[in-house]
């Protein structure tokens, strides 16, 4: 099946808020992560919108619209809607949405969605709105019911105060309840903020430390079924015949049914499921699929970067004649293998077919094309199908799948079962690194020209890869047949480079490829930071102050960060000292700015970082402790994989890296120690869940070249430099 | 051309049989009985044995170091292990933590992990890996390194102990040591008799 | 048909010898806390406390645990427990939270056997479970913050 969006939809981003839409009273959301987090056995009383729910126990239960993958949105949102209410922080709670997009979009994409670091940036006056108008009409029925004027009405702590009267906010519930919701209620002054920009814990970690955190492969549901499905070995690969006459002799396995991604297995236990798969044997038809190995296409990328269809990306002066000119001219050409996003719960869902109905669980992402997927593979309306959306195991982008591949596998799962039941569907992990959608493998060409004085005066940046965009539905958001995605942060430096030029170049492949945290940073900071760092050297100029010298005069928060982090480090221009070297990166993504500082050591050849010092700038810090989390999070994750990680395609485009064994996870004695500072800041929140990853692999190299003098430009370290 | 074929074939399998007698490519000790030299028969047994010693289902429990080698290959052991007490590994991270009794194939893909009861670094002292095939001879004779074990004993250890027995039945995914540890016994014992001499690089 | 003891709860379970336990604690005893993540014991997101040290519960085939004991996330109740998961809370290591019932397993147990863990004692007892959330520096902190806790 297919999904289309047009495009007005996914363009509309209008911030208006609409607190009037309210949630009908109604019992508890069924969902597990909703379990988890639902105050104890009592109904709402009061839901002055679609986000916030009062209870007459006091508790504050704040819907949230996106999901939670350990980004921190249940408290992130739930600390702006408090703030409003003046809530105390004790009585609140958080659930997660079910699918609506309407109710429920993301106000930047138009639709319901979690991606692109956008959580707080969209949700950050949809949210204060939300809780103002909740706490205007708390005051009003207090107002009511003491017959005081409202003004003289103030709250503290979740306490509601005029001269001896006082109440929480549960006993007036009910009233408020009754009441209209205004239509535009102010939100406080920055310099009010009381909850807001102070650390504050987590609400989902109680749980997630004791083992009762519920996800969705968690999920347990009458007489369900467990189904694993046998994937082509090689991406884009169909199922030519198969065999399952040793499958069904399993003890256990109940049914081997053929579905559009594979060949499942049904049985009475995971185990069961899983031996049947091993006993199944399936031909395979790879017409259609990639064959070629990693090696010929990362060949094939580097003969497009000079033979392929150049399309302009970005360009200013002119950039031929100033390599021409310049007194010198210094290349490098840079490759990116592809990379699994890898989470640590693997993919699954969980569906439950009765009459014409269905309900689905999962780690949605996109929840709406994930229930039109659901509705489209079973032949029922959409409005008959009830999606939850439960906590979720780490994403990293691996769940924000606008193809919706899970919604379709477990409607397919379901739809081939032929019955009403129930099904859990489990991914393995050799399932997972092998399933595609990886992070696309590209090569930068790059040239840069300087002056006698050692000056950078041209910048000329060749990107090839796969397009993420193209052939889905998002799509329709390419202009020109360029995908931004493909390039993003080698366009748009900060620095002032009047002669430059970024081309990119489009490659094919049946590999499918998608948004891998940071998205096209993952491989433009690697790349414009680390030849930056070269042509600095080249020029004889410090990486700090040479930097500092070339960003414009407007970028006051890449100059703030950088200054910042030089500060930290104690930097003075030594990139060696003793046994450790040193490296700088400066690069903004998704509006949020970073600046790091590596310092690496050389044991054995390979390079082990021992601290990163990262200075951010995210406007707003709502909770400075998940500000911290989340660059902690992304230099692990972003060290990680440029030091071992590749995943390679072998003969025959089977993938290589089956599991953790091939496939190599930075681990505790690998993970440095790390120094945040953010910028204080007055302006609207932008994302963290991604921005702290770009400048690690950079910082690190331009450490490594420091140390060593070699310069990876072919990653992982691993390939490159042993280990 | 199918003549021709079946002949090469037929060729080729009368030249392996005249060329050794080999059990699961381990020469037996039968074909050293031409070498007449005592000590050179018990040299040419060892650099026999060697062939054993020099698996990577011997070595890799055997390092100089505290980090044990993982695979065909000799990596470092994934996930980082270190030897701790008794090369039972670290407080909270036992060799027993992954390996059990016996071999467990994976449920998800291919291959297995790999157990015996126990499963454990052989000592320090006893460290093989990048030692020469002479170092390791001398080394095994040598009571301070060889774990206090007589020639006797380390006859017993060679032709009877469970986890060296491993070696030839390593799971799914491990290449097993060459030959059966009842020709690798028969070797040792065999060297023995001769001298147990060893070869001098 | 196999016998041993959960979380102080003596249970039997009738599945083919060969099936891990990781799938009997999830499938068959509904304890969900301990989880899968990769099948190999390279992750150690299911590590369960067998007969007093830690193990990979995905290796580890039902058939071998006839009379075992077995404690799992759900029934960890030791002061060493108890303290890790007070430390976790209190400095929010969780993110995603899915390799986290295996960490404090074997945070528990490392603090069981070395009251005061130096760095690397931490590293060699960790190393074994991954946090692709990268959770590092706050599991490192934590454990500290437990072992302090548990000084008194």
């Amino acid at each position: 099946m297919t999904i289309t969006q047009n495009r007005r939809s996914f363009l509309a981003s209008s911030l208006g808020l609409v607190v009037a839409v309210s949630l009908p009273l109604r019992s508890r959301a069924q969902s597990g992560a909703a379990l988890a987090f639902q105050p104890d056995g009592t109904d709402p009383t009061f839901a002055p919108n679609a986000f916030i729910r009062v209870a007459e126990d006091d508790t504050v239960t704040v819907i949230i619209k996106h999901i939670e993958m350990g980004q921190g949105p249940m408290t992130g949102l739930s600390t702006l809607v408090a703030e409003e209410m003046d809530a105390d922080w004790s009585q609140m709670r958080a659930e997660n949405a079910p699918a609506d997009d309407e109710k429920y979009k993301n106000l930047l994409f138009g639709l319901q969605a979690t991606g692109g670091s956008t959580a707080m940036a969209n949700s950050y006056t949809q949210m204060r709105k939300a809780g103002a108008a909740a706490r205007a009409m708390l005051v009003q029925a207090a107002a009511e019911a003491w017959g005081v004027d409202a003004s003289t009405i103030t709250i503290a702590n979740g306490v509601l105060t005029s001269g001896d009267k006082t109440s929480t906010f549960g006993p007036l519930a009910a009233k408020a309840a009754q009441l209209t919701p205004p239509e535009d209620p102010p939100v406080k002054d920055p310099k009010d903020f009381v909850l807001i920009g102070k650390d504050r814990p987590k609400l989902d970690s109680h749980a997630k430390s004791t083992g009762q955190a519920v996800f969705t492969m968690d999920m347990d549901l009458p007489d369900m079924e467990y189904v694993v499905i046998r994937h082509a070995p090689m991406l884009g690969g169909t199922v030519a015949s198969f065999y399952d006459t040793e499958a069904m002799k399993v003890p256990g396995v109940t049914a081997v049914r053929q579905i559009p991604q594979g060949v499942a297995v049904y049985a009475t236990s995971t185990y069961a499921a899983l031996a049947g798969r091993s006993a199944l044997s399936v031909e395979w038809d790879d017409s259609a699929a990639e064959t070629r190995s990693s090696a010929q296409m990362m060949d094939d990328l580097v003969n497009l970067a000079a033979t392929g269809e150049m399309k302009v990306a970005e360009e200013a002066g002119d950039i031929d004649g100033t390599l021409t000119d310049a007194a010198q001219v210094i290349e490098t050409e840079f490759r990116f293998p592809y990379l699994a996003h890898a989470p640590m719960e693997p993919l699954d869902a969980v569906i439950q077919v009765k009459d014409g109905s269905a309900e689905t669980w999962g780690g949605y992402q996109f929840p709406g094309f994930d229930k039109q997927a659901v509705a489209g593979n079973l032949g029922i309306d959409p409005s008959n199908v009830k999606l939850n959306v439960m906590l979720a195991g780490g994403s990293f982008g691996r769940r924000a799948q606008p193809t919706a591949q899970i919604g379709n596998e477990i409607g397919a799962i379901a739809k081939a079962a032929g019955r009403d039941g129930a099904w859990k569907l489990i991914w393995t992990r050799e399932d997972d690194l092998a399933g595609g959608y990886y992070r696309p493998m590209t090569v930068h060409k790059m040239r840069g020209a300087l002056d006698a004085e050692g000056n950078i005066l041209g910048w000329h940046d060749v990107v090839v890869n796969q397009s993420i965009m193209a052939g889905g539905p998002m799509e329709q958001m390419m202009e020109d047949g360029k995908d931004p995605t493909s390039y993003e942060g080698s366009t748009k430096m900060p620095y002032d480079l009047a002669n430059l030029r970024v081309n990119w170049v489009r490659a094919e492949s049946a590999v499918p490829v998608l948004w891998w945290r940071s998205v096209g940073h993952t491989h433009t900071g690697y790349a414009t930071e680390v030849f930056l760092d070269q042509l600095l050297e080249a020029g004889g100029k410090d990486p700090v102050q040479g930097r500092l010298d070339l960003l414009k005069s407007d970028m006051t928060r890449d100059r703030a960060v950088l200054e910042k982090v030089a500060e930290m480090a104690g930097w003075d221009g030594q990139k060696v000292k003793g046994n450790k070297g040193y490296g700088v990166a400066l690069h903004e993504s998704f509006n949020t700015y970073v600046a790091q500082i590596a310092e690496v050591e050389d044991r054995d050849g390979f390079p082990h970082v021992t601290k990163v010092w990262c200075a951010v700038d995210c406007g707003v810090a709502v909770n400075p402790n998940v500000i911290r989390a989340q660059m902690e999070g992304g230099i692990g994750y972003g060290l990680g994989s440029v030091l071992f990680n590749a995943l390679t395609l072998g003969e025959g485009g089977h993938v290589v890296e089956q599991n953790f064994d091939d496939y190599r996870m930075i681990r505790i004695n690998e993970m440095p120690s790390v120094e945040v500072e953010i910028i204080e800041s007055s302006m609207d929140p932008t994302g963290v869940g991604e921005p702290g990853l770009p400048p690690v692999g950079p910082a690190v190299a331009n450490a490594w070249r420091a140390l060593t003098g070699t310069n990876v430009t072919s990653l992982p370290f691993k390939t490159t430099a042993g280990a | 051309m199918k003549t021709l074929t079946k002949m090469t074939v037929a060729a080729l399998l009368w030249a392996g049989a005249a060329d050794a007698e080999t059990v699961n490519g381990l020469r037996t000790v039968d074909e050293f009985g031409a070498i007449a030299d005592d000590t050179e028969r018990s040299v040419a047994l060892f650099k026999e044995m060697f062939v054993v010693i020099e698996s990577p289902r011997c070595l890799n429990c055997h390092p100089v170091g505290d980090v044990p080698a993982q695979g065909d290959d000799m990596h470092p052991h994934q996930p980082p292990v270190v030897r701790g007490d008794g090369g039972m590994g670290a407080p909270g991270m036992r060799c027993s933590t992954c390996h059990g009794a016996e071999n467990v194939a994976f449920t998800t893909g291919q291959g297995s992990i790999p157990g015996h009861n126990p499963w454990n670094l052989a000592p320090i002292e006893m460290g093989w890996i990048g030692k020469s095939a002479a170092e390791i001879c001398e080394q095994l004779k040598d009571p301070e390194r060889n774990g206090n074990r007589t020639l006797a004993d380390l006859h017993e250890h060679n032709a009877h102990d469970g986890l060296v027995g491993w070696g030839w039945e390593p799971g799914e995914g491990r290449t097993p040591a060459p030959g059966t540890q009842e020709v690798f016994g028969e070797l040792t014992q065999a060297w023995i008799d001769t001298g147990a001499a060893c070869p001098t690089m | 048909m196999t016998t041993f003891t959960v979380n102080g709860e003596e249970r039997t379970v009738d599945v083919p010898g060969d099936t891990p336990l990781l799938w009997v604690l999830r499938d068959e005893l509904k304890l969900t806390g301990t989880k899968f993540g990769c099948g190999v014991a390279q992750c150690g997101a299911c590590t369960v406390m067998l007969d007093g040290t830690t193990r990979r519960s995905c290796v580890t085939p039902v058939s071998t645990l006839e009379g075992a004991d077995i404690r799992t996330i759900e029934g960890l109740d030791t002061p060493e427990a108890q303290a890790v998961q007070a430390a976790w809370t209190a400095i929010d290591v969780p993110q995603c939270g899915w390799c986290q019932s295996g960490q404090v397993v074997s945070a528990a147990a490392l603090l069981y056997e070395i009251p005061n863990p130096t760095d690397e004692d931490i590293d060699r007892a960790m190393a074994g479970n991954i946090c692709r959330c990268a959770s590092y520096v706050r599991i490192r902190q934590a454990i500290k913050d437990a072992a302090k806790t548990l000084e008194g």
